[in-house]
């Protein structure tokens, strides 16, 4: 008996990032801008989607994918805001895969403008996996603290953009909002950073004109 | 934790691999785990071997090989390699670094057992 080695190579993303490309090509094609929202469990995502919806009714169109372990409690508030979403329970899974995302693109209409992904709740796993999406925004909430940067740099470093929310706790937790985005920035440089409370709407105007930019951007490439 | 769910990928390419080559097991896997790739390489180990039983690589060794983060510097032209997140380049300061090795998850090599000397 003997052995021989071989050398393989394989990527064992290879297959998620396929098809990924795969969605990227089709949302590019039909000038959507895939948006995934990407953050620990109660940092504001579904909130800040629902300002969103209130923001750009009338202007823009958007859809929602959500991601969560179990229940459709996610996409029932975003549908109470009269935009289409759909619910992915991962069943225990800790975080979205493009293979999810392209089971439901079919049934996502064509006339819109923004399909924002809600990841599932997890700072950790789901940095690994590309979705398809254009944009990818990590959300830090005042009350997890200004040092998570340097702790999970893996889905700071995968970002175009970081949300700060909750800024409206501002005065009640010890969050510097300075001190996070320098973090942040040291491990990416030139990642967007923007501050906003969804709850008040502050700061939600300079992230919708950077959602826009984007889509502008992209329709012009399409061309 | 989608370490199992990744080892579960390994094992397809083992089976593809020992189907290429003709062979029925495989002995020993070579995993490259960049150090900026979120995932745990001790987690990757217990899914392997809770995994391995009753396959083709029931025996099979599993080695970990943690890829340092390897910066490249558009504006100065070096490369250099980071222990901490300060992601930036080592020679002249630049942030405008391009991570070229450290976010990987590659099956490096595998042993395959061969019939005959």
């Amino acid at each position: 008996m003997s052995t021989k080695t071989i050398r393989v190579q394989a990527d064992l993303l290879a297959t998620n990032k396929q098809v990924a490309a795969g969605i990227r090509r089709e949302l590019r094609s039909q000038g959507i801008l895939g948006v995934n929202f990407l953050s620990s469990p109660g940092s504001g995502k579904t909130t800040l989607l629902e300002t969103l919806a209130d923001r750009l009714k009338g202007r823009y169109r958007m859809a929602v994918i959500e991601g969560d372990i179990e229940t459709e409690r996610d996409a029932e508030r975003i549908r109470r805001k009269g935009v289409p979403a759909w619910q992915i329970t991962t069943g225990g899974a800790c975080h979205l895969e493009a293979r999810m995302i392209g089971k439901i693109l079919g049934e996502v209409p064509a006339a819109i403008d923004f399909l924002f992904i809600e990841n599932v709740g997890n700072l950790v796993c789901p940095a690994s996996y590309d979705l398809g999406e254009d944009l990818r925004c990590v959300l830090l909430s005042s009350p997890e603290g200004d040092d998570k940067p340097a702790k999970y740099p893996q889905a700071f470093l995968s970002a175009d953009c970081l949300i700060l929310t909750k800024m409206d706790l501002i005065p009640h937790v010890p969050f510097d909002p300075v001190r996070a985005a320098a973090e942040a920035l040291s491990i990416k440089p030139g990642l967007r950073v923007f501050t906003i409370s969804a709850l008040r709407g502050d700061g939600v105007d300079a992230l919708v004109g950077y959602f826009v930019e984007a889509l502008d951007l992209l329709r012009s490439g399409r061309a | 934790m989608h370490e199992l769910s990744l080892i579960a990928s390994v094992f397809d390419i083992l089976e593809e691999k020992a189907r290429e080559h003709g062979v029925s097991r495989v002995t020993a896997v070579v995993l490259h785990v960049g150090r900026m790739s979120g995932v745990v390489p001790e987690l990757l180990e217990s899914a392997f071997d809770s995994y391995k039983k009753g396959t083709l690589a029931e025996g099979a060794r599993l080695e970990i090989v943690i890829v340092p983060v390897k910066l490249r510097c558009p504006d100065c032209g070096g490369a250099s390699v980071r222990e901490d997140t300060d992601f930036s380049c080592a020679a002249c300061g630049s942030r405008r670094v391009e991570i070229v090795e450290g976010r990987e998850i590659v099956v490096e090599k595998i042993e395959l057992e061969t019939d005959g000397a």
